[in-house]
């Protein structure tokens, strides 16, 4: 039975959780919502993470999103296929790249123009 | 130009505030100095903002896209972007902008302009004074807006929010982030920010550390930095040598507030003294956001915006009714509890803290003439973060006083 001590990054609060995993049961202690639970069983079996960064383009650059947690240990390879990017204009809301390197998350423009 | 309600600040607040007060049956005016709503919100990159206004997770420039596409909707708001204000006078405010420079009269003013950085200077920095000494807001606007770098080998001095997330972005873009210090022996950022920030990332950060002296004559060329005591003097045996070309400061934030003459200020949050209705002292300006007290969420300052936008229409079209005077004061356990003075009534009530020291299963209490006429149960409150107290203040007519109950007991 393992231990493990992890600080919830689902919301701003930050609680304190307690992961404790014996073989593929974890339990978790600590969390004040379900998403606690969801985030300290993740961050055990895949770490995920939303990536934002900016695309260039003719225009400067727009800043954009994953639209959904990419695995942690992918954070880099994604920045590597944003940065790639060479476009005219992008729009709010626009997919820029659909489905980026097979994670089921596209990049989404967020810039406020 | 005229109008009931004048808003001075593009930013979360003021678009929120300005939004309320149209919706409130006044006509609004809103002016902001950069080419686009948002403020600052639209450099915020990153995602976390919303959960608790909208109910889900954001980034800054979706948040404040939001925001702007309600206010550009509303007929009664006219928004004046590029504009920038020069002088606030008595009910009129000189501005300049793309259609030269004229007044705005106002029967209610907002002021919402937020924060500036502390900077090198305010913290008087030992050392020399070469390129590559910026504030973490800038390096955002930089490398977030203008798409340029600003370094290869980072030093981040503080760690609030900004330089946090900061130490993050610079690490993707390719930089090299060798360390955070903080002065302090806890960071004022939120601990999901240390983690998916810092951890990720392994970047270490130095508690009770400082910058000794910023070494450079062109370009800086890197820090001795070392440990601190409790009265944040050097200790000089640790002192020790780091090689960098940028030092990041993430060292505060200043209220914007040399703009507004002849209203008296809390030297604890910078910002104005407000009654109830979030009035300064003097009555026709009201006051919200980060230029009031810096709040740690962008929805707190959206919802204290929507509170404060009804005040000052109401004002507007005189219907703001304030009665006697109730003092608040609190014991040193607090920083500081807003508003500065209540008044009596039947209403409920809502103040904001923020706590000088950490307190765990402690009770905040409301005392007046020596009776508690409230309390709120904490299970574990920081000085990082802004705290709430809703609580009801009929038959109250004397001074009420805040202190914190430690150990659960009253």
């Amino acid at each position: 039975m393992e231990k493990f001590n992890l600080t919830c990054i689902m919301c701003p609060l930050g609680c304190s959780l307690v992961a404790t995993k014996d073989g593929d049961k974890i339990t978790v202690t600590g969390n004040n919502c379900n998403r606690g639970e969801i985030f300290a069983k993740e961050e055990l079996t895949c770490p995920m993470r939303i990536v934002t960064s900016s695309v260039k383009t003719e225009k400067g650059v727009k800043s954009c999103k994953t639209s959904k947690p990419v695995p942690k240990a992918k954070i880099f390879d994604v920045m590597k296929e944003i940065e790639k990017l060479r476009l005219k204009d992008a729009k709010y809301g626009e997919v820029v790249i659909k489905n980026v390197l097979d994670t089921g998350a596209d990049i989404i423009i967020t810039a406020n123009e | 130009m005229e109008t009931d309600v004048l808003v001075i600040g593009g930013g979360p607040a003021g678009m929120s505030s300005a939004l309320s007060a149209s919706q409130n049956g006044s006509k609004v005016i809103l002016v902001e100095r950069d080419k686009v709503l948002g403020g600052i919100l639209n450099q915020c990159i990153h995602n976390g903002f919303g959960l608790h206004y909208f109910n889900e997770e954001l980034t800054g420039p979706e948040f404040a896209h939001r925001f702007r596409k309600m206010v550009e909707k509303d007929k009664n708001i006219t928004v004046l972007t590029d504009t920038l204000v020069t002088e606030i006078g008595d009910h009129k405010v000189s501005v300049m902008g793309k259609n030269g420079v004229f007044d705005i009269k106002c029967k209610a003013l907002i002021i919402a302009m937020g924060c500036r950085e502390r900077t090198a200077g305010n913290i008087s920095l030992n050392g020399t004074r070469p390129m590559g000494i910026l504030t973490a807001g800038t390096v955002q606007k930089m490398v977030n807006i203008d798409g340029k770098m600003v370094g290869k080998d980072i030093v981040i001095l503080g760690s609030g929010d900004i330089g946090l997330i900061m130490a993050r972005r610079l690490t993707l873009e390719g930089a090299k982030v060798h360390a955070v210090l903080e002065i302090n022996s806890t960071s004022s950022g939120l601990k999901r920010n240390i983690l998916q920030c810092l951890d990720d990332f392994n970047i270490p950060l130095y508690f009770n550390t400082t910058i000794f002296e910023v070494v450079g004559k062109d370009r800086v060329e890197g820090v001795y930095y070392g440990q601190v005591d409790e009265h944040f003097n050097h200790i000089e045996n640790t002192r020790k040598f780091l090689k960098c070309d940028t030092v990041v400061l993430s060292v505060g934030l200043i209220p914007e507030m040399q703009m507004v003459k002849g209203v008296s200020i809390n030297p604890k949050t910078n910002g104005a003294f407000v009654n109830e209705h979030y009035q300064t002292e003097k009555e026709w300006i009201f006051s919200c956001g980060n230029i009031l007290h810096v709040h740690d969420l962008v929805d707190n300052v959206a919802l204290e915006g929507k509170q404060v936008g009804l005040f000052a229409s109401l004002y507007a079209q005189k219907k703001l009714n304030n009665g006697n005077l109730i003092k608040v004061s609190h014991s040193a356990d607090f920083a500081y509890v807003l508003p500065y003075t209540l008044f009596e009534g039947e209403e409920e009530v809502e103040v904001k803290f923020r706590l000088k020291k950490k307190v765990v299963k402690s009770f905040i209490v409301a005392i007046s003439q020596g009776n508690i006429i409230a309390k709120k149960y904490v299970l574990a409150g920081v000085p990082g973060e802004m705290m709430t107290f809703k609580f009801s203040k009929k038959g109250v007519k004397e001074e009420i006083v805040f202190e914190v109950r430690e150990n659960g007991k009253i």
